[in-house]
């Protein structure tokens, strides 16, 4: 572990931790021009965050200390995901600490605080966002794990700095499965980020919310924890499509900070066009109904399932 | 495996296959009529891209006609008759299915894992350019065969019964680099004749039971 | 030369009729076509006769001992229920039953049919014959729908959804024999399709490809010779259809389906070696007998009651088939004449019986022998005919059978003397009770056409005591290649 690649980590996940409010910003934006309408400004997320951190925290007097201590533990794993997710750069220390797997499991973890935080207080609209959010989370997840191991099985490992690297290394290749495994991708960061036409994250209508119901009781610097681990949650399923579809730009090695610093360009050009296309995904779609996101996502499942039939069909 | 060593005509080709696939589960997953015509008619483009692509690497000529005989037939005429069906019989939606959505989906992945395993005997022997898709062909006649099971009004039957036909047109490309022209012509005209009747036959069965709904026409059991 | 002739007749009719078939006369012009048929056909038969096997047109076209015989009799039961449908058509549209618009569509069709199940027969490229079974398909679905009744329109739809799908197996069973015999034949020109071609590389065919194939072609062209389980369609189609159609369907069609599978049998069991199609062809036959026998008691409808005959008797050619051997085979080529004739004949006078009691319920027709004893006779007659009582043709055909059954599937044996048995129980009763007693039948505004009736009879009863040579000589070649 050299000092390099410790400051290289570091500067990583202060990267994730900044920009990712700025990329949700920027969503909304597009999201407004689409519509028609004139759009909050690209910093708006940071206002509400400081406007949140000042105010002073109102809890429940039953709340257990896990609704306490839930925001943090949230915000927590999203940080460690975004130091293993290899945004800019291949070969970090943290990296080689967890796969895929280990990756799925830590969003599962925050997903399993903030369905407890939601019950804990015992509010009809908190059991009713966790039931949801538990189901769409039941069904999401083997979608994810199926993404993966199609990536895995073209890379040969499921370490993702590895299969980001697979790209590189090949010659430019059509690989069928991984485009069965793309759009499959695309439906589950849908799902798990309560975009449209999952959830509606403006929604001010209790009956309608998932993500949303849950974080109802929550004020001050718990929601602006809450709100700060969304936008990196986006920000880094963002990445992980980054990293499993297109690559190319991440710098291979350390050895000269003009290769970080071209992976960070490229990273904002690549935000910058993702975010413009989930607004348009969001835009040209209606919110379906919560009966229909179990097969929405079965949808997506069955997508992942048939990328990797086919990867094992084709290449054999 | 080195990606690098299948040429690029095969890596498209391999494509388009993945694409036909793709949008047999789409139809699966359908619920609009005239979506499931658009999906039917991509289907058919696909197939014809393919033919196309064999057509150039492999040097049959014949497979050029064959493939504009495809794309007059499944992505011009056929579409045309089934749009100008569903709106004189003014047909929308087809929202009741025999299986749930998801049950279904799932029943189709088991179906292309069968019919995968049913390829890999036959494709080993195959030497073509396209040997791996017989698989994803077979898969696609299943897929309609399932579609046509658990679907509930007769022209989504209809549209199942004629992606029949595109995975056994993709099955005798795939495997064979294409049957004669003659036989070609013969299956054209089939399908297409079979669908004018079936035109006829719709506003037969609508004038009798002014539904199209498949309900009425399970009066016939055994005494 | 009389090959082109033989095919262009039917063609030119449906053409013609599609033009004039709602006028007065179109039944004679459909008559008229069939007799032409029926002479070309004949003057072919002669030439076989004479020259020996014979191929056409570059090879597109197969005449030898096997299909010779079929031919012939496609276009004498052509002729003969063209003649029966001039009479029965018209009492329909006095009935008020058809229009003449209708009968326009039934005349062309019923000739297209005609052209479908020539080519069928003669082709002997295995692609135009799987286009043609299809073609015979289409061509019939609107005749099974002409009363536009809603059981007749879901009959119409569940034969060409059921049959649709069956023949789509067996387009994909034909693709991979194409794909076998490519190897070995290459794809120039259409030489890997032809059956003389295959027949005569079958030995160097790909096994399991083939293995593999002829499951799709048994399951696809099985369908349509009505074999169980997948022969829901049948009884439904017979029951709904306008009777020529019904005698047609059982007469020629379920012969030519299983004439396809049997081409496609040789060439497997050439190339894999083994017994496996030849058991498939037992087991699939066995349950047909079996299913049919036991259904035939529950009918109350009378043409349901035959079609599931129909299906009965298909069991037991193919079964016959399944066994294999000379006398085996000779037996069922015997059979598929003999059922044929006869169940047309049954078809003809049901079909009067019905228009006469204006139902088709058997619980509701009786006494036919009273008002009108001819067609009284020919039912009685027709039904003791394809039950197998001697000395008519079909006991001949089932004795041999059973014997060769009992030499070398003893197993068998009890079960098809079962279902041979319950089926007389079932049928003869029937028909005992709706020729005899007290008439509840009507007089019919025409004379019935009974001419046909007895002339199938007739047929029947010859080739019970006397097998003309050269027809025995053909069956005899035709079993030994089959095999």
């Amino acid at each position: 572990m050299t000092g390099a690649a410790l400051i290289t980590q570091l500067f990583a996940v202060a990267v994730a931790v900044l920009v990712a409010p700025l990329f949700l910003g920027w969503v909304n934006m597009c999201r407004a021009w689409l519509q028609n309408r004139s759009a909050p400004p690209l910093t708006q997320p940071y206002r509400m965050i400081r406007k949140l951190l000042r105010k002073d925290a109102v809890i429940a007097t039953d709340a257990s200390p896990l609704f306490v201590f839930a925001p943090y533990v949230i915000f927590g794993s999203m940080v460690t995901a975004a130091a293993i997710i290899p945004a800019l750069a291949l070969d970090l220390p943290f990296a080689r600490a967890a796969d895929a797997i280990a990756l799925v499991g830590l969003f599962a973890t925050a997903r399993v605080f903030v369905a407890l935080a939601a019950i804990d207080t015992g509010t009809a609209f908190g059991t009713l966002g966790a039931r949801r959010e538990m189901m769409l989370g039941f069904l999401a997840e083997p979608a994810l794990l199926m993404v993966f191991f199609t990536a895995s099985l073209i890379a040969g490992s499921t370490e993702l700095p590895v299969i980001a690297d697979m790209h590189q290394y090949h010659a430019l290749a059509i690989h069928p499965g991984l485009a069965f495994a793309a759009i499959a991708f695309l439906m589950v960061l849908l799902a798990e980020n309560a975009r449209i036409p999952v959830d509606n994250p403006a929604t001010h209508l209790e009956l309608t919310m998932i993500h949303e119901a849950m974080v109802l009781e929550y004020s001050a610097r718990h929601l602006a924890l809450i709100e700060w681990a969304s936008a990196l949650k986006l920000f880094n399923y963002a990445c992980i499509g980054f990293a499993l579809f297109v690559p190319w730009g991440v710098a291979r090695d350390l050895d000269s900070p003009q290769v970080l610093a071209l992976a960070l360009v490229v990273l904002c050009a690549k935000l910058l066009v993702c975010g413009a296309v989930l607004a348009l995904i969001e835009t040209l779609n209606a919110k379906i109904r919560i009966f229909r996101a179990p097969e929405f996502l079965a949808l997506a499942f069955m997508l992942a399932v048939l990328g990797l039939l086919v990867r094992l069909l084709l290449q054999s | 495996m080195p990606m690098q060593a299948i040429p690029l005509p095969e890596q498209f080709i391999h494509l388009l296959a993945s694409v036909v696939l793709l949008l047999s589960f789409a139809m699966l997953a359908q619920r609009r009529i005239r979506t499931l015509i658009h999906l039917f008619a991509l289907q058919g483009a696909a197939l014809v891209c393919s033919t196309l692509i064999v057509a150039w690497s492999s040097g049959q000529h014949h497979l050029y006609y064959s493939a504009a005989l495809t794309l007059a037939l499944k992505v011009i005429v056929l579409p045309l008759i089934l749009y100008r069906l569903t709106d004189r019989l003014d047909l929308r939606w087809d929202t009741e299915t025999g299986l749930r959505i998801p049950t279904t989906m799932l029943v189709g992945v088991v179906l292309v894992v069968f019919a995968f395993g049913l390829a890999q005997p036959i494709s080993s022997l195959a030497g073509s350019v396209t040997q791996s898709t017989l698989g994803i062909a077979i898969a696609v006649v299943m897929l309609a065969f399932l579609m046509m099971i658990t679907r509930r009004k007769a022209v989504t039957q209809v549209i199942g019964f004629l992606a029949m036909e595109n995975g056994l047109f993709f099955a005798a490309t795939s495997a064979t680099n294409g049957m004669p022209m003659v036989v070609e012509f013969g299956i054209a005209l089939d399908v297409l004749v079979g669908a004018i009747i079936l035109g006829i036959f719709f506003f037969q069965i609508r004038e009798q039971f002014d539904s199209l709904d498949l309900h009425h026409l399970e009066r016939l059991k055994e005494e | 030369m009389e090959m082109l002739i033989l095919l262009a007749l039917p063609l030119c009719g449906a053409a013609l009729l599609a033009l004039v078939g709602a006028r007065r006369r179109a039944a004679e012009v459909n008559v008229a076509f069939s007799l032409a048929t029926l002479v070309a056909g004949g003057f072919l038969t002669a030439r076989v006769i004479e020259q020996g096997p014979q191929l056409y047109w570059n090879e597109a076209f197969f005449v030898d001992p096997f299909n010779v015989f079929l031919v012939a009799l496609t276009a004498f039961v052509n002729f003969t229920t063209a003649l029966f449908s001039r009479r029965y058509m018209r009492i329909e549209e006095r009935h008020g039953r058809l229009s003449a618009s209708r009968l326009r569509l039934y005349h062309s069709m019923y000739q297209l049919f005609m052209f479908t199940m020539l080519v069928a027969l003669l082709t002997n490229n295995m692609g135009i014959l799987w286009v043609a079974m299809e073609a015979a398909t289409l061509s019939t679905v609107l005749l099974v729908s002409l009363y536009r009744t809603s059981a007749s329109l879901e009959a119409a739809w569940k034969y060409f959804i059921l049959c649709g799908v069956g023949i789509a197996q067996a387009l994909f069973g034909t693709i991979l024999l194409y794909f076998a015999a490519e190897r070995v034949l290459g794809h120039a020109g259409m030489s890997a399709l032809l059956w003389t071609q295959l027949d005569a590389v079958k030995g160097e065919l790909e096994p399991t490809v083939l293995a593999i194939a002829f499951a799709f072609l048994l399951v696809g062209y099985g369908t349509k010779v009505g074999l169980a389980p997948l022969h829901n369609w049948l009884p439904d189609a017979h029951a709904e259809g306008p009777t020529p159609v019904s005698a047609v369907l059982s007469g020629l069609l379920l012969n030519v389906a299983l004439y396809a599978v049997i081409r496609c049998k040789v060439l497997v069991e050439g190339s894999i070696r083994s017994e496996l199609p030849g058991q498939m062809l037992m087991f699939f036959g066995l349950v047909s007998v079996l299913v049919a026998a036991f259904m035939l008691w529950r009918q109350k409808d009378i043409k349901r009651l035959f079609g599931y005959s129909s299906i009965e008797h298909m069991g037991i050619i193919t079964f016959a088939f399944g066994m294999g051997g000379p006398v085996a085979n000779f037996a069922a080529l015997l059979h598929m004449t003999v059922h044929s004739l006869a169940k047309s004949a049954i078809f003809f006078a049901v079909g009067h019986a019905v228009q006469k009691a204006g139902t088709q319920q058997m619980d509701d027709i009786r006494g036919l022998l009273t008002l009108s004893p001819a067609l009284g006779w020919g039912l009685m007659l027709g039904s003791l005919a394809i039950l197998g009582m001697p000395p008519f043709g079909v006991f001949a055909s089932e004795f041999l059978i059973l014997t060769t059954a009992m030499r070398e599937q003893p197993w068998a044996t009890p079960l098809l003397l079962l279902a041979l048995g319950v089926a007389f129980a079932a049928v003869f009763g029937r028909a005992q009770s709706m020729v005899f007693g007290p008439p509840s039948v009507a007089k019919l505004p025409e004379p019935p056409s009974l001419l046909p009736v007895f002339v199938h009879l007739a047929l029947v009863l010859m080739l019970g005591l006397w097998i003309p040579p050269f027809l025995a000589g053909w069956y005899r070649l035709a079993a030994g290649m089959i095999g």
